[in-house]
C-alpha cells in the first residue's frame, strides 16, 4: 500500500506556491473488512483498501474542491481547486481564526484489522447459532464491519496533523414470519476499534430473536397522541434528530429567518433540560482530537436549563455568525468536503428514576431501541425497535414497533421528566448531504414526553 | 486488469475483475448564491475469485497494487460462501444508448448559468424563499473481465439538475424541491421548477385533519417515499430465497389490484439507471414483476439465481461489496384516471408528496408510517392547503390490494422510478388533536 506521508510532504510544499485566501489538503489511507450473514450461512466476506485525497481552496468566499485517488500530479489538483474557487468567489472570505497545529495522534487501540478473520467469524457464528436456536425464526442478518484510517491534514496556515482512527460496527437482526406477516427486531453496536465491545452479547442476541417471534402475535398501537417514555437508546436518537441537526450552523448561518428563530436565549424546554455535543470525550465513536479543518474538539452546550446557548460550527459558519469555532467540521472520507456535523450528543441526566417516570401514566407507550430517524429541521420522525403499552404505571403488553413524530418547537417543551440513568449508544451512523454513515454516538437517560404523536392503525 | 486476472488465475479456479472509474463535476448553490464547484475523480477495482469452491472478494483504489488485492481475496476465500454459479462466457449485449459526449463537454460556466436560472425562477415566484441548487455532470466507465473469457464494458454520461427551497415563516417551515437527471445535458430549468412552483402554490394555505381513516392520493414522489422501499425489498430474489418476502410464495398469484403493472427496466435509452449489462456482465433485460396484479417474477443475480434454481435476470449490483440482486429502475404502468379527476372524486382526504421516515419502519413486512413532510388536504374535490404535524400509516400489501385508481400521467422520480399517482381508498391518518 502506498504511504501517504511522502505525498503529504510534497503537498505541504506545493500549497505554498499557490495564492488563495485559504487552501487545505487531506490525504487518507484506509483498510476495511466486513463479514455478513444472511440466514444460517455466511453470505459475504471481503476486504478493501483505499488511498485518496482532496484539495479545498477558498477565494473571495467561493469554494473549489477536488478529490482524487491517484496521488500523481498533486500540483495540478491544487491549481484546479483554486481555479474553481476563483470562478465562484465574488464576496469576502470569512473563516474564524485558529492557531496552526502540528501534531500526530495515534489510535487508542490496535487496528481491528489485526484480529484474524477466523476469530471474528467465530464470534459471529456463536451469535448466529443463538439466533437460529429460536423456533419459528424465518431468517436473520448479521453485518459486521471494521476499519482503520490514517489521515494527514495540511493547510496554508501551516497546520500539519496526522490522525488515526479505528471503528467497529455490528448490526444484527432477526426476522420472524407467519402467514405472510413479517416482523423484525434489530440490535446495533459499535466501538472505537475495541473488539471486546461486541463480545459477550449472547443474552441480548437471544432476547432479540425471541422478541421477533413475540411480535407476530403483538397488536399494533392505535395512531394518535400519547404520553411516551423513551429508553436511553431511543432518547439518544430523539435528541440527535429533534434538536442536534437544527443546531448545525450550516443550516442557519446564511438564513436570516432561521437565525431569528434560533436566537441564543430562546426557550426550548424545561429548566431540567441540558443538551451537549462533544468530540472531546475520549473513546466514543464520535470522538476526535481535531476536526477535518484542523480545529481542536470542544464540549458545546446546545441547551442549558432549557435555553438555547450554543451551536455547532465550522470555521466559516463561526466567522459568519461571530461565534467561536467548535471543531465540528467533519468529512466522511476524502471524497467529500467537511461540513458541520454532530459528534457525541446527549441529554444530561437528572434525578428521576425509571419507576417514578412511569408511575403516574394511566395509558402510554414505552418505546425502546432504535430503528431509524430523520428530520426536516422543524418536524422529525424516529422509529422504535421495540414498544410496549404502559398501563396504570406499569409496563404492559408488547406492541409492534412504533414510529413517533414531533415538532421541535413543541416536543422538547413537552419533556416533563428526565431520568438519572444516562447511557451512550455507539450503534448509530448519521447521514447528511450524501455523507453517510458517519460514526457518531447519542445518549440520554430515560425521558418522558407528553402528547407525542404516534403512527398506527 | 488483464494482469490482475492473470495473477488471480494462478491461485484460484475462477476469477473476475471489475473496474469502475468516474469523473464528476457538481456545481452547488446555497442560500440562493453560487457556493461550491467540485471535481471528483475516482477509480476502484474489485476482484472476485472462486478458490476451492468458495468465493473470495477484495477491492482497492490502488489499481497498481495487484499482489495485495489478490492476497486479500485469497484470504477471504477461506471463509467465503460456496459458489453455485458460473461466470458468463463471451456473449452479445443489447445496444443501449447511455452516453452523450455533450455532457462531458458542457462548460462549468454553462452549469453555473443553469443553476442561477433555477434559482431566479423560484425566487421570482416566491421572493423570500432560500434555495439550494445543484447542477452536476458525471462520466462513468465500467469494465468487467472474467476467467471464462467473458468481457463487457460501457461508458455512461449523467447530467442532473436539482433545486430545494425552504420557506420559513415564524416557526413554520415549508420545504419544496425537485430534481431531474438524464444521459443528455438538461438545458430546460423550467421543467424542474414547474414542479416546485406548483408545490408552492398548493402549500400557500394551511389546513388540518383529525385522526381517522381517509382516502389518499400518493403523487409520484409520494409513491416513491411510501411504497417503493418495501416493493424493492419484496421483489429482491435474495429476500424471496430466505422466505422473508411476503410475496415470495405467491408467484403467479393475484396479490395486487388488477390495475397494477410493475416492471424493472434497465434498457430505456438515455436514462441514468440504464446499462447494457449488469455488474456481473449479464445482458440487461426488462423484467416483468407485476402483471394485472399477479406476481410475475423476482430479481436475481448469478449466485442467488443458482441457489433459487432459476436464472439471473441481469440485476446484479455492487454497493462496494459483493454483487447482490438490485433493481435498476422500476416502472409502474400508467392507468386511466387524470390526477385532477382523482382529486375531484374526494370529499375529504389527502394528497401526499413526501412522507418522511416511511422507510424506517418494518419495510420487510410492508408497513410504512411517516410524517407528512409535504402534503395537502382535499375538501369537496379541491386541494385547500397544506397539512403538517400529521402521520400517515399503512401496509403496502393491504394498500395495493385494492386501489381506487391509477393515474394517467407517469413521471420519473429520482432516476430510479417512473410512476403515475396512485389513489388509495383509505389510509390511517394520525394528527394532533382528537383520537
Amino acid at each position: 500500500m502506498t504511504d501517504i506521508e511522502d505525498a503529504g510532504r510534497q503537498l505541504a510544499e506545493a500549497i505554498k506556491g499557490y495564492s488563495a485566501d485559504y487552501i487545505e489538503a487531506r490525504l487518507e489511507q484506509s483498510q476495511r473488512s466486513y463479514i455478513t450473514y444472511r440466514g444460517k450461512e455466511l453470505e459475504s466476506v471481503g476486504q478493501a483498501t483505499a488511498v485518496g485525497g482532496n484539495v479545498r481552496a477558498l477565494v473571495r468566499g467561493g469554494w473549489g474542491f477536488v478529490s482524487f485517488n491517484s496521488l500523481s500530479d498533486l500540483p495540478r489538483r491544487i491549481e484546479l481547486a483554486v481555479k474553481q474557487a476563483t470562478l465562484v468567489g465574488k464576496e469576502e472570505s470569512k473563516l474564524a481564526p485558529v492557531e496552526p497545529v502540528v501534531d500526530t495522534v495515534a489510535t487508542e487501540k490496535d487496528s481491528p484489522l489485526t484480529i484474524p478473520l477466523a476469530e471474528k467469524k467465530q464470534l459471529l457464528d456463536e451469535y448466529n447459532d443463538i439466533i437460529w436456536r429460536t423456533p419459528k425464526l424465518q431468517t436473520s442478518v448479521i453485518a459486521y464491519a471494521d476499519s482503520h484510517k490514517k489521515t494527514i491534514f495540511l493547510s496554508s496556515l501551516g497546520s500539519s496533523i496526522q490522525q488515526q482512527r479505528s471503528d467497529i460496527s455490528l448490526r444484527l437482526s432477526a426476522v420472524a414470519a407467519e402467514d405472510g406477516d413479517v416482523q423484525q427486531v434489530g440490535l446495533s453496536l459499535g466501538s472505537r476499534g475495541d473488539f471486546s465491545a461486541i463480545q459477550g452479547l449472547h443474552q441480548p442476541v437471544e432476547e432479540m430473536a425471541k422478541h421477533a417471534i413475540a411480535l407476530l402475535s403483538a397488536p399494533q398501537v392505535r395512531g394518535g397522541e400519547y404520553t411516551v417514555v423513551l429508553d436511553p437508546v431511543l432518547a439518544g436518537v430523539f435528541v440527535h434528530e429533534a434538536f442536534g441537526h437544527l443546531s448545525e450552523s450550516d443550516f442557519v448561518y446564511e438564513n436570516d429567518r432561521l437565525r431569528e428563530i434560533m436566537v441564543l436565549g430562546r426557550k426550548f424546554g424545561s429548566p431540567e433540560l441540558n443538551i451537549v455535543d462533544t468530540a472531546a470525550m475520549p473513546g466514543l465513536r464520535g470522538s476526535y482530537k481535531y476536526d477535518d479543518e484542523g480545529v481542536p474538539a470542544t464540549k458545546t452546550y446546545l441547551i442549558r436549563e432549557g435555553e438555547l446557548v450554543g451551536r455547532l460550527h465550522s470555521r466559516e459558519t463561526a466567522a459568519k455568525m461571530n461565534e467561536a469555532p467548535t471543531g465540528n467540521a467533519r468529512a466522511i472520507s476524502y471524497l467529500f468536503p467537511p461540513i458541520v456535523r454532530m459528534t457525541n450528543t446527549y441529554i444530561e441526566p437528572s434525578k428521576t428514576s425509571f419507576d417514578e417516570i412511569i408511575a403516574d401514566i394511566k395509558e402510554g407507550v414505552y418505546a425502546k431501541n432504535w430503528f431509524g430517524g430523520t428530520t426536516s429541521m422543524e418536524m422529525f420522525t424516529f422509529s422504535a425497535g421495540e414498544a410496549y403499552m404502559i398501563r396504570n404505571g406499569k409496563v404492559a403488553e408488547a406492541l409492534r414497533p412504533v414510529m413517533l413524530t414531533g415538532n421541535v418547537f413543541t416536543t422538547l417543551n413537552n419533556i416533563d421528566a428526565i431520568g438519572n440513568d444516562l447511557d451512550m449508544n455507539q450503534g448509530g451512523g448519521c447521514g447528511k448531504a450524501g455523507q453517510m454513515p458517519l460514526p457518531v454516538s447519542n445518549g440520554s437517560p430515560h425521558i418522558r414526553i407528553r402528547k407525542c404523536l404516534v403512527g398506527g392503525k | 486488469m488483464e494482469n490482475v486476472l492473470a495473477q488471480a488465475k494462478k491461485v484460484a479456479e475462477e476469477a473476475e475483475v471489475f473496474m469502475v472509474s468516474s469523473e464528476e463535476t457538481p456545481v452547488q448553490f446555497e442560500a440562493n448564491r453560487l457556493k461550491h464547484i467540485q471535481s471528483k475523480q475516482s477509480t476502484s477495482m474489485a476482484l472476485r475469485i472462486i478458490k476451492q469452491g468458495r468465493i473470495g472478494y477484495a477491492t482497492t483504489t490502488e489499481v497498481g497494487d495487484v499482489q495485495n488485492l489478490v492476497n486479500n481475496a485469497v484470504e477471504t476465500a477461506q471463509f467465503g460462501m460456496r459458489a453455485k454459479f458460473e461466470l458468463p462466457s463471451p456473449t452479445t449485449y443489447p445496444q443501449i444508448d447511455i452516453f452523450d459526449p455533450a455532457v462531458e463537454s458542457t462548460p462549468v460556466e454553462k452549469m453555473v448559468e443553469l443553476g442561477a436560472e433555477l434559482i431566479a425562477i423560484v425566487t421570482g415566484h416566491t421572493p423570500d424563499i432560500l434555495c439550494e441548487a445543484m447542477v452536476s455532470k458525471d462520466t462513468i466507465s465500467l469494465r468487467i473481465l472474467n476467467s471464462r473469457g467473458g468481457q463487457a464494458s460501457y461508458k455512461k454520461s449523467i447530467f442532473s439538475l436539482g433545486i430545494m427551497g425552504s420557506l420559513i415563516r415564524d416557526t413554520d417551515m415549508l420545504f419544496v424541491g425537485e430534481s431531474q437527471s438524464s444521459c443528455h445535458p438538461l438545458t430546460h430549468p423550467r421543467e424542474v421548477t414547474e414542479v416546485v412552483l406548483q408545490q408552492l402554490e398548493l402549500a400557500k394555505n394551511q389546513a388540518s385533519v383529525l385522526t381517522r381513516e381517509l382516502p389518499v392520493i400518493l403523487t409520484p414522489r409520494g409513491v416513491a417515499s411510501a411504497l417503493i422501499p418495501s416493493l424493492m425489498m419484496a421483489f429482491n430474489g435474495k429476500t424471496v430465497l430466505e422466505g422473508a418476502s411476503p410475496i415470495g410464495g405467491k408467484l403467479g398469484k393475484q396479490v395486487f389490484d388488477p390495475k397494477l403493472w410493475l416492471w424493472d427496466d434497465p434498457t430505456i435509452a438515455y436514462r441514468p439507471h440504464s446499462r447494457p449489462c449488469d455488474d456481473e456482465g449479464i445482458p440487461s433485460q426488462r423484467t416483468s414483476l407485476i402483471e394485472q396484479g399477479v406476481v410475475a417474477s423476482f430479481l436475481y443475480d448469478l449466485q442467488t439465481a443458482a441457489l433459487a434454481k432459476t436464472r439471473s435476470t441481469g440485476n446484479s449490483g455492487r454497493g462496494g461489496g459483493l454483487p447482490t440482486p438490485s433493481p435498476s429502475a422500476f416502472t409502474i404502468a400508467p392507468g386511466q384516471t387524470p390526477f385532477d379527476e382523482m382529486v375531484s372524486d374526494i370529499k375529504e382526504g389527502l394528497v401526499i408528496e413526501q412522507l418522511m421516515g416511511a422507510e424506517q419502519g418494518n419495510i420487510l413486512g410492508g408497513d410504512f408510517s411517516g410524517n407528512v413532510l409535504l402534503g395537502y388536504k382535499v375538501e369537496s374535490g379541491k386541494i385547500v392547503g397544506r397539512v403538517k404535524d400529521t402521520m400517515v400509516s399503512g401496509n403496502v400489501y393491504q394498500v395495493l390490494k385494492e386501489v381506487t385508481a391509477i393515474g394517467s400521467e407517469a413521471e420519473w422520480v429520482g432516476g430510479f422510478l417512473q410512476t403515475p399517482p396512485i389513489y388509495c381508498p383509505r389510509l390511517s391518518v394520525a394528527s394532533k388533536g382528537l383520537r
